[in-house]
Formats: C-alpha cells, sequence, structure tokens
C-alpha cells in the first residue's frame, strides 16, 4: 500500500451568501495515495472547485479533517498555509495565469523566488530542466504572447513541477485548448504521472477524465461515483489517432474550392 | 521573499509601465522640486538680509529718545529733546561692554555745489561713527577730533551725493558744497555700501562733525539718536543693560517710572527681519508641500489602479506560496521606489530651478543640505504612506477570488 497524500474525513464547507448558507460539500471522505491519476468530475456547482480549493491548501474546510502529506491542514494559519503550498502544491489552472511581459523562465522560477532556501542560481538551474521535462527549452525567453495556447499551458505545469511538489492539481487544464492540444496536455500528465507524480485534475469533459486511472464524480457536493480505470486510454495514442491538421486544411481548401 | 528580489520585482514591474510610472512620479517630482526651490529662495532672502544688517554693523546698539507724553498727548519722538552728548559720555564712561559711541542729529535739506543741487540728508556724528557702523571711507580723511572741537565746517559725502552733484568719475575732495546755504569742505567719499534691508539707499548721505550740526545748522543742545557698539556680538545684551542703568541715573527716573529712550540691538532688528522671511519661506514652503501631498495621493490612485488589474498576478502569487507578506511589501516597495526615484529627480530639478531663478531674476537663493534631506525624507514618508493602503489591499485579496478574477 503507497503513501496516503490526500485524506479527507467528513469534510463539509458552506459558504454564506448574505441569508443564504450554500453547502458546498456535504459530508465528502476521500483518500488520494501516492502515484495517483485522479479526476474530479461533475457539472458546474457540484462542488468540484470547492474541492480544489480545500485540496490545494487554498481554503479551509467548515468541519471535518483534511490531512495533506501527514498534516493536518484545517489548523493551519495562512502563512502556514502559504509554506504548503509554496513546498509541496503545484497548481495549474484554466487560463494558464502566467504572468505577462515576464519570460517562459521569469515565469516558472516564481514559486522558487517565494522559497528563501534556494538561491538565484538553484533557482535558475530548476526552471531550465522544469521547462526541459515539458519540451520547452526551446522557448524560455519567449513572453507569454509570443506562445500558443498549448504552450503556455505547458510553461504553467512547468511552473507547477518547479517546487518538485507531492501533488499537482489542475483545475480545467485543457478548457480552454482545442481537442489536438488538450490531448497533447494530457499526454503530458500522462508521463509525470508515469515518473510518479501524483496529480488530481478537476474537468467536466468524461474525454478528459478517460485518460486518468481513477474518475471521482461529484454531484450537489457530495460523491456519486468513485470508479477506478485499470487500464486508462494513452492520451499519445488518441493524439495520433486524430486526423492530423493538415488534412484539416486540405479539407477546408477543398470546401472553399466548392 | 527576500529584499534582492522585491526590489527586483518592484522596478521590473515599473519599467513595464514607464509613462505610467513616470506620470505618477511626476507630482512627487514636482512637490519635491518645489520644496526645494521655494526654501533655497527662502534661505537666500534670509541670508541676504542677514548680510546686510551685519554691514551695518553687528555690535550696533541704538538709543532712541521716547515718544514724549505732555498732560497725555503724545508728541511722538521727533522733537524729543532728551538725549544729549553728556548721555553720550556717560555711556562710554560707565559701561564697560561698550566700546565706542557716537552722537546722532539728522537734517534734510538740498545739498548744492556750482550748478547742480540734490535733496540729501546730513547727518552729524563723531568720528568714531564710520567704526560703529562699518562704514568705510573709499577716498580723501575722516574728521579729527580737533574738527569736532571747533564745529569745523568739513564733511564726508556718500557716492549717491557725489554722483549727483559731481558726476560719477569725479574727485570732489576739497571741493566745497553748500547745504543749506552753509558751506562746507569735503574732506572724503564714503565707500558705497548699497541699498539697506529696508530699500533706502545708504549712499545718499553727507557725514559732518556732530558739533557743526547741532550748533551751525540745527541750533539745538540735544541731540537726535545715540549710536554705541558692544565690545562683541556676545556682549550686547550686558551693554544694553548698562546703557538702560546709566541712562535711567543720568535722566534721574526714579522705580516705576518708564524709560524715557528705547534701546534696538541689531540683533533685535535682525530677528524682526528674519523672521517676518521665515513666515514667506514657511508660506512658500507649505504651497509647495500641499503639490508634493497631491503627488503621494497620485501615487496612492495608481497603485489601487495597479492593484485592480493585477489582481489575478497576486492571486497566483498567494496560490504558489506568497505571503502576505511578500505581497504587501511587493506593492509597497513599488510605491517607495517611486517616491524616492521621484524625490531625487525633484532635488535635482529643485537646484536646477532655484539656479536658473537666481540667474535669471537676480534673487539670492541658498540651497540647504537641510532642505535637500528634508525634501527627499517626506517623499519617501509619503510613498510608504499612500503606498500602504494599496499594498495591504493587494495582501487582504482572497487568493481564489483574485484567481478568479476578470
Amino acid at each position: 500500500m503507497s503513501k496516503s497524500i490526500i485524506s479527507l474525513q467528513s469534510i463539509d464547507k458552506d459558504y454564506y451568501v448574505g441569508d443564504i448558507t450554500v453547502r458546498a460539500l456535504r459530508n465528502v471522505d476521500m483518500d488520494i495515495n501516492e502515484g495517483e491519476f485522479t479526476a474530479i468530475m461533475g457539472a458546474s456547482g457540484s462542488g468540484k472547485s470547492t474541492l480544489l480549493n480545500i485540496l490545494g491548501c487554498l481554503d479551509k474546510p467548515t468541519t471535518g479533517n483534511y490531512h495533506f502529506d501527514s498534516e493536518l491542514i484545517n489548523k493551519l494559519n495562512k502563512n502556514q498555509l502559504a509554506y504548503i503550498r509554496n513546498r509541496k502544491v503545484g497548481f495549474v489552472f484554466q487560463s494558464y495565469n502566467l504572468l505577462a511581459k515576464t519570460t517562459a523562465l521569469e515565469n516558472v522560477e516564481l514559486p522558487l523566488l517565494y522559497n528563501n532556501s534556494v538561491n538565484s542560481k538553484e533557482r535558475r538551474e530548476r526552471a531550465l530542466n522544469s521547462l526541459e521535462a515539458v519540451s520547452l527549452s526551446n522557448r524560455k525567453f519567449h513572453m507569454p504572447n509570443q506562445l500558443s495556447g498549448g504552450q503556455q499551458q505547458r510553461v504553467a505545469i512547468a511552473r507547477s513541477l518547479v517546487n518538485n511538489p507531492v501533488l499537482i492539481l489542475a483545475d480545467e487544464p485543457t478548457g480552454n485548448l482545442d481537442t489536438r492540444t488538450s490531448f497533447e496536455i494530457m499526454s503530458l500528465f500522462q508521463e509525470l504521472n508515469e515518473q510518479g507524480k501524483t496529480i488530481v485534475v478537476v474537468t467536466h469533459e468524461q474525454d478528459i477524465a478517460q485518460f486518468t486511472k481513477r474518475n471521482i464524480v461529484f454531484r450537489d457536493g457530495r460523491i456519486v461515483k468513485d470508479q477506478r480505470i485499470k487500464e486508462p486510454k494513452s492520451a499519445s495514442e488518441a493524439l495520433r489517432n486524430l486526423p492530423s491538421e493538415n488534412d484539416d486544411i486540405i479539407e477546408l481548401n477543398i470546401g472553399l474550392r466548392k | 521573499m527576500n529584499i534582492i528580489n522585491l526590489i527586483k520585482l518592484a522596478v521590473n514591474s515599473l519599467l513595464r509601465n514607464k509613462l505610467r510610472s513616470l506620470l505618477t512620479m511626476l507630482g512627487i517630482i514636482i512637490g519635491v522640486a518645489s520644496v526645494i526651490a521655494m526654501l533655497a529662495i527662502g534661505e537666500g532672502s534670509k541670508i541676504s538680509i542677514e548680510k546686510n544688517i551685519s554691514n551695518m554693523g553687528s555690535n550696533l546698539i541704538m538709543v532712541f529718545p521716547s515718544s514724549d507724553r505732555r498732560s497725555g498727548v503724545n508728541l511722538g519722538s521727533g522733537d524729543s529733546k532728551k538725549l544729549t552728548v553728556g548721555d553720550c559720555e556717560k555711556i562710554l564712561d560707565e559701561c564697560p561692554s561698550i566700546k565706542s559711541v557716537t552722537p546722532i542729529l539728522q537734517s534734510n535739506g538740498q545739498v548744492i555745489s556750482g550748478s547742480s543741487n540734490w535733496p540729501t540728508s546730513l547727518r552729524g556724528t563723531n568720528e568714531y561713527y564710520f567704526e560703529i557702523t562699518n562704514q568705510k571711507i573709499g577716498s580723501g580723511r575722516s574728521f579729527t577730533f580737533d574738527e569736532i572741537r571747533r564745529s569745523s565746517k568739513v564733511c564726508l559725502i556718500g557716492e549717491t551725493v557725489k554722483e549727483n552733484v559731481f558726476g560719477e568719475n569725479s574727485d570732489p575732495i576739497g571741493e566745497k558744497i553748500r547745504f543749506n546755504k552753509i558751506p562746507f569742505e569735503i574732506i572724503g567719499v564714503l565707500e558705497s555700501k548699497g541699498q539697506s534691508t529696508f530699500g533706502s539707499d545708504q549712499d545718499d548721505v553727507i557725514i559732518a562733525p556732530y558739533t557743526t550740526v547741532q550748533k551751525r545748522i540745527l541750533a539745538i543742545t540735544s541731540i537726535h539718536q545715540i549710536y554705541t557698539s558692544a565690545i562683541s556680538e556676545e556682549a550686547s545684551e550686558q551693554a544694553v543693560t548698562e546703557i538702560e542703568e546709566s541712562l535711567r541715573k543720568a535722566h534721574k527716573l526714579t522705580g516705576s517710572e518708564e524709560n524715557d529712550f528705547t534701546i534696538r540691538t541689531q540683533e533685535e532688528i535682525m530677528s524682526m527681519l528674519s523672521s517676518t522671511s521665515q513666515v514667506m519661506t514657511a508660506l512658500l514652503a507649505a504651497i509647495a508641500s500641499i503639490s508634493l501631498l497631491v503627488g503621494g495621493i497620485g501615487i496612492m490612485n495608481i497603485m489601487y489602479v495597479s492593484v485592480t488589474e493585477r489582481t489575478r498576478e497576486i492571486g497566483l502569487r498567494s496560490a504558489v506560496g506568497g505571503r502576505e507578506n511578500d505581497i504587501l511589501w511587493q506593492f509597497l516597495i513599488e510605491s517607495i521606489f517611486m517616491s524616492i526615484a521621484g524625490g531625487i529627480i525633484g532635488i535635482l530639478l529643485g537646484i536646477c530651478s532655484a539656479y536658473s531663478v537666481s540667474h535669471f531674476m537676480n534673487w539670492p537663493v541658498v540651497i540647504t543640505l537641510n532642505s535637500i534631506l528634508l525634501a527627499f525624507f517626506f517623499a519617501s514618508i509619503i510613498g510608504v504612506f499612500f503606498g500602504w493602503y494599496p499594498a495591504r489591499k493587494a495582501a487582504k485579496l482572497d487568493p481564489i477570488n483574485a484567481l478568479r478574477h476578470e
């Protein structure tokens, strides 16, 4: 049995909007072990984003216990949470959230800037390694606006890797991307998972979830399905099976001629 | 995050919006520059006043008769006959802090020489007058004790009188000049002193022995004023006490009676004048610091805009482990940096404008290190003060909402 990374015990999360109490999570129990690749699914309003915020130590549950990497999170203060996020969590967002007018390399360096035990030389080295891992070494001095959506998301993934996190959390990482690029990103996640990274992806697309090893479905703040997939589809294979872009262009050209 | 990275971050983010940063700094630049320039002008005028006054003799103590009051009617001090040559002698004898004394008599009239004439004032003094008032003799000589004793009709004339009666490059020594029909022989020309602090021409004067003025011109026994000089600037306070004591005794004033004379020291006049110029300086500096304040509000405004604009960046920084203090310092250092950079540019601009004022308008300016430090200090304080609230707003943002901000 591998080490437990995430352990949720009867987690509730309530929001107060005026007089109304919104119960975003109700009595959620969940365990995620090291090396798992999990998709958290559900329609909007199902509580999956709330869960992600709690998993990422951005928010604390109203009641219940959350152990992350054997540490009880719901007792920590803001600075301690920031420390955990900095050292143990890597975030990937739907809209990449790269800093504008900042090179890819500097974007990747960002989390290490908040880690005083890493000096500037080591920071640079680790950022370069991270970019290498997402095959973007040749784009390190490009600004985000000089990169395609997929490349920007890969920079964001490099940034999430740079602190060598215990957990990578991806919030709709393919939401802004076309199918081909989405598959590329998922293939990258699969690769990272094979190297032993624990990854949690929040998505509402079945297409994306099929590449993970475990699907957890939420509805109205509760887990309604928790399914392990023995042999997930390979994203790189799916990518190969897609009609090539050139075919699309040819078809388009034919269409225009007609 | 360590301080070097924070500073790098702030500089980069300011450089990313060069025009905006510059325009924001402009408020501070103008504020600091005007504070520096105003203080320089104020300090310059103060120093020039002080210079003028010490020109008049910095140890000078003047004694005037008090206004005369007879049956309740205030007669003013003009015709008072309370001071006498005897008082002068008493002061010289009884006051150890006094170096020299001269009686002063004053008369206005027309001087005539040949076909030229000029209205001026005649001042009767003794030979110590020149030393007491710091009046140097340009050419010729001063009068002698013997000439005073004999009420000789000799005089020294000021530059203005010389120019108007004899012409600019003339040598009037030995010439005769008539004042109210009495001919005086010119034995010397006074060195030019220029305008006094009060704007009167100090060179428009004729100096003659007091005895001559007293007997031949005014025909009175009293004198108008007494000028004395203390042995040193520090002794002038002591000298005032001694003079007062001596004159009260000479005028037979008893305990409760008021002095029938007034003593003025150069120091009093100086402090009066410099307090006037200080008020002016303070006023100018106050106006200038309002512009500094407005500049600070400009910084605050832009920082608020910047925080709102960069909400997602703040969310991201927080998500990847930036603590509240890291975020706070990032924005605070940006505003401090802007105000300090603005302060430095403002100081340079202030110095330039102060010197151009002195060059083109001929005003005396003095830039003191204090005014520079003061302006710089206030600029930095403004950076902290007006940067604090926007920076705090940034630090207190909830990362979840900040990341979703559109």
